[in-house]
C-alpha cells in the first residue's frame, strides 16, 4: 500500500517538474496565495464572478449545440430547446438569467472595489484589466440577447448598431460593416452569433491576466493598508471555504429565480418574433444597460450622447488618477463615503430612467443624474484627493486604531 | 448617513412605478400554477384546449404545439391519435410528385387556421390574429392580461371615436382591438359537465394558453424545490465546515 502510494507520489513529481500545474494551482488560489485575513463578505464577488463566467460558458455551449443562427429559424430553434431538447429549459434559463447574475456579481464586485479603493496603486493595472472584462462583458451580452430573434433582439440590435452611425465620417461605413448589409438581417445574425462565441473565451483570457495581475500586490482589505505578512492567511483553505460558503447563498438565489421567475428580467415582446415591420413602442435594453442608456437619451445631441455614453465607463481607465487620495478605505474617508452612497444612489435612479420613455420627469432626473455621474468623476474625486482629512488609520490589520472610529 | 441614503434610495425605487405613464392593470386572478409548487389543473387543461379549438381556432394557430404535446395534458396515446385524425394536412410530395391531404398524426404540429399571413389579414378586415403559443409570456403580467382581455369588452364611453370594423376593450392598449368579443356565457358546452360561464371558459383557455406557452411549468417546480433543498444543505455544510476551519484563527 505504502509503496503504492509513494510510486503514485513519484508519478506526481514526475509530472511536477515537467509541468507544475499543481504547483501553479497552489500558487494562484491555494496554499501558497497569501491573502490578507480581514476580508469580509463583498471579497466573495470575485469567485462568484468566475464560477457564473464558467456556468455561462459550459450552458452556453450546448445551448450552441440546438441553435440555429438564421433568421427564419432561430426564434423556432430556441423554442424547440425550450420543448423538445433534454433539460434545454433549464440549460436556458439558466444562461439567460445567468447573463443578468453575472452582471449583479460583477456589479457589487466593483462597487467593493470602489468603496475600498482597489484601483489606487499599486493595483491600476489589475483594475483597467477588470473594466476590460467589463467592456467584454457588455459586448458579449448584447449580442447575447440577440440570438433568440426576438422582437427586443432585432429592435434592441438596430438601435445599439445605429449608434456607431454618429461617428462623424465613417459611421455609416462602421454600421454597414457590423451589419453585414443595409438593415439588421442574417449577417448580423449570423456575426453576432460568431463573435458571442468568441468573446467569452478572450474574457477568459483577461480573467488570467486580471489575477495574475492580483498576485503581485495581493488582494486589497476592508482597511485599505498594505497587510503585513503576519496578517495574512493561505487562500487555500479559509478563502476557499469562505467563497464555498458564499456560492451556496448566491445559488439559493440564482436557482430561485431560474426555477419560479425566469422570465422576470427579460421583456416580454422577446416571445414574440422579430419583425422588421412593427416597431415596438418602447425600446428598452436589459437591465444592465439601463444606466448608460439613460445616459444616451439625456444629451439632445446623437454624437455627443454617445460619447457620454461611453464615456462614462472609460472613465473608469483614469479612475487611479482622479481620486489620488493616499487614503484607500472608504472606511477612513467620511466625506468620500457619503459621495459613494450618493454616487450609487444616482446609477440607480440613472437605472430606473433608463427604463421610461425618455421625456417628462425621467428625462430631468436622467439629465441631473448624467451630470452627477461626471462631476462624481471629474469634480469631486479630485478634489476630495486634495482637501479631504482621513480618519487615522490603523498601524496594521491586527492593531485597530484606538480612536473611536465607527 | 448610509442609512439616510439608502433609505432614500430604496424610497425612490418604490415609489417610482407612480411616475410611470397611466396604463390600464389587469384584473388580478389566482392561478394554479403560480407558487412554490404550482401545477397545471389537466381537467382545466382540456376544457382550454377545447375552447381553443372551439372559439380561438378558427384563427389563431399553435404554431409550437404538436398533437403529440396533448398527452401532457391528460389525453392517452389513443386519445391524441383521434383527435389528430380530425385534422388535414397537407403532405407530399407522393411518387407522382403530387402533394395530396391526409389524417394528421400524433407528430404533425396543429395545423394553421391560415395558409399564409396575407389570406389571414384579408379574412380578418386586414389584422392579423397572431400565433397564441406563446401569448400568456409575450405581454407584461401575462395570463391576468389575456384573462382580462377576453372578459374587457364593453360598450365605447361616450365620446370614444372607434373605427369601423373595431372593438372597445378596456384592456387592450389604445382600447380598439380587431378581434370582437368571444368568450359569453354558454359560449361552449363542456365535455365534463363544468357550467360555462364567462369567467369560466376565460379562466381555463388562459391556464390552457399558459401551459402551451411554459409547457415544462410542472417539472421546473418539482426540481427547483429539488435542487433547492440540495443548495440549502450544501449552504449549511459549507457554512459549519467555515467556521469550524476559521475558529482555528483565533478571534478573526
Amino acid at each position: 500500500m505504502s509503496t503504492e502510494k509513494s510510486r503514485l507520489m513519484k508519478a506526481w513529481e514526475w509530472h511536477e517538474q515537467r509541468l507544475p500545474i499543481g504547483s501553479f494551482l497552489d500558487h494562484s488560489l491555494g496554499s501558497k496565495y497569501p491573502a490578507p485575513k480581514n476580508l469580509n463578505y463583498w471579497w466573495n464577488f470575485g469567485s462568484l464572478a468566475l464560477f457564473m463566467l464558467v456556468t455561462m460558458i459550459i450552458t452556453g455551449v450546448f445551448l450552441a449545440m440546438n441553435y440555429t443562427a438564421h433568421v427564419t429559424l432561430a426564434f423556432n430553434s430556441v423554442e424547440r430547446i425550450m420543448r423538445d431538447v433534454n433539460n434545454g429549459w433549464l440549460i436556458r434559463y439558466m444562461h439567460s438569467n445567468g447573463a443578468s447574475f453575472f452582471f449583479i456579481v460583477v456589479y457589487i464586485h466593483i462597487f467593493r472595489g470602489l468603496y475600498y479603493g482597489s484601483y489606487k496603486p499599486p493595483r491600476e493595472v489589475l483594475w483597467w484589466m477588470g473594466v476590460v472584462i467589463y467592456l467584454l462583458m457588455m459586448a458579449t451580452a448584447f449580442m447575447g440577447y440577440v440570438l433568440p430573434w426576438g422582437q427586443m433582439s432585432f429592435w434592441g440590435a438596430t438601435v445599439i448598431t445605429n449608434l456607431f452611425s454618429a461617428i462623424p465620417g465613417v459611421g455609416d461605413a462602421i454600421v454597414t460593416l457590423l451589419w453585414g448589409g443595409f438593415s439588421v438581417d442574417n449577417p448580423t445574425l449570423n456575426r453576432f452569433f460568431a463573435l458571442h462565441y468568441l468573446l467569452p473565451f478572450v474574457i477568459v483570457g483577461v480573467v488570467f491576466i486580471h489575477i495574475w495581475a492580483l498576485h503581485v500586490p495581493g488582494s486589497n482589505n476592508p482597511l485599505g493598508i498594505d497587510a503585513a505578512p503576519a496578517d495574512k492567511i493561505p487562500f487555500f483553505p479559509y478563502y476557499v471555504a469562505k467563497d464555498v460558503f458564499g456560492l451556496g447563498v448566491f445559488l439559493m438565489v440564482y436557482f430561485a429565480v431560474v426555477f419560479w421567475a425566469p422570465n422576470m428580467m427579460g421583456d416580454p415582446l422577446n416571445y414574440v418574433p422579430a419583425n422588421p415591420m412593427v416597431t415596438p413602442p418602447h425600446i428598452v435594453p436589459e437591465w444592465y444597460y439601463l444606466p448608460f442608456y439613460a445616459i444616451l437619451r439625456a444629451i439632445p445631441d446623437k454624437l455627443l450622447g454617445v460619447v457620454a455614453m461611453f464615456g462614462s465607463i472609460l472613465i473608469l481607465f483614469v479612475l487611479p488618477w482622479l481620486d489620488r487620495h493616499p487614503v484607500r478605505s472608504a472606511s477612513f474617508r467620511p466625506i468620500f463615503r457619503i459621495f459613494f452612497w450618493i454616487f450609487l444612489a444616482n446609477g440607480l435612479m440613472l437605472g430606473w430612467c433608463g427604463a421610461q420613455l425618455a421625456e417628462g420627469l425621467p428625462l430631468i432626473l436622467s439629465r441631473i443624474g448624467t451630470f452627477w455621474y461626471f462631476f462624481h468623476f471629474i469634480v469631486l474625486l479630485p478634489l476630495l484627493s486634495w482637501i479631504e482629512t482621513p480618519k487615522p488609520l490603523p498601524a496594521s490589520i491586527s492593531q485597530p486604531v484606538l480612536s473611536p472610529a465607527e | 448617513m448610509r442609512k439616510i441614503v439608502l433609505a432614500a434610495a430604496a424610497a425612490f425605487i418604490l415609489t417610482a412605478p407612480a411616475f410611470a405613464a397611466e396604463e390600464v392593470k389587469p384584473m388580478e386572478r389566482e392561478w394554479h400554477f403560480n407558487g412554490m409548487l404550482g401545477k397545471f389543473d389537466k381537467q382545466q387543461l382540456q376544457r382550454g384546449f377545447q375552447v381553443y379549438k372551439e372559439v380561438c381556432a378558427s384563427c389563431h394557430s399553435l404554431n409550437y404545439i404538436s398533437f403529440r404535446n396533448l398527452e401532457d395534458i391528460g389525453y392517452s396515446e389513443d386519445q391524441v391519435k383521434v383527435i389528430a385524425a380530425e385534422y388535414q394536412v397537407t403532405d407530399g410530395p407522393d411518387e407522382n410528385g403530387d402533394m395530396f391531404q391526409r389524417p394528421a398524426r400524433p407528430s404533425d404540429h396543429i395545423p394553421h387556421p391560415f395558409a399564409n399571413d396575407q389570406l389571414a389579414r384579408a379574412s380578418n378586415g386586414g389584422a392579423l390574429p397572431p400565433d397564441l403559443s406563446l401569448m400568456t409570456k409575450a405581454r407584461e403580467d401575462g395570463p391576468n392580461y389575456v384573462y382580462s382581455l377576453m372578459l374587457g369588452y364593453k360598450e365605447a364611453p361616450n365620446g370614444f371615436e372607434l373605427n369601423p370594423g373595431m372593438s372597445y376593450n378596456a384592456f387592450f392598449p389604445g382600447h380598439q382591438i380587431a378581434m370582437p368579443q368571444q368568450i359569453t356565457d354558454d359560449r361552449v358546452t363542456y365535455a365534463d359537465g363544468t357550467k360555462a360561464s364567462a369567467e369560466q371558459i376565460a379562466t381555463d383557455v388562459v391556464a390552457f394558453l399558459h401551459w402551451t406557452a411554459e409547457p415544462k411549468l410542472e417539472v421546473r417546480h418539482a426540481t427547483g424545490v429539488r435542487v433547492l433543498l440540495f443548495a440549502f444543505l450544501f449552504t449549511v455544510l459549507a457554512y459549519l465546515y467555515k467556521r469550524r476551519l476559521w475558529a482555528r484563527l483565533g478571534k478573526h
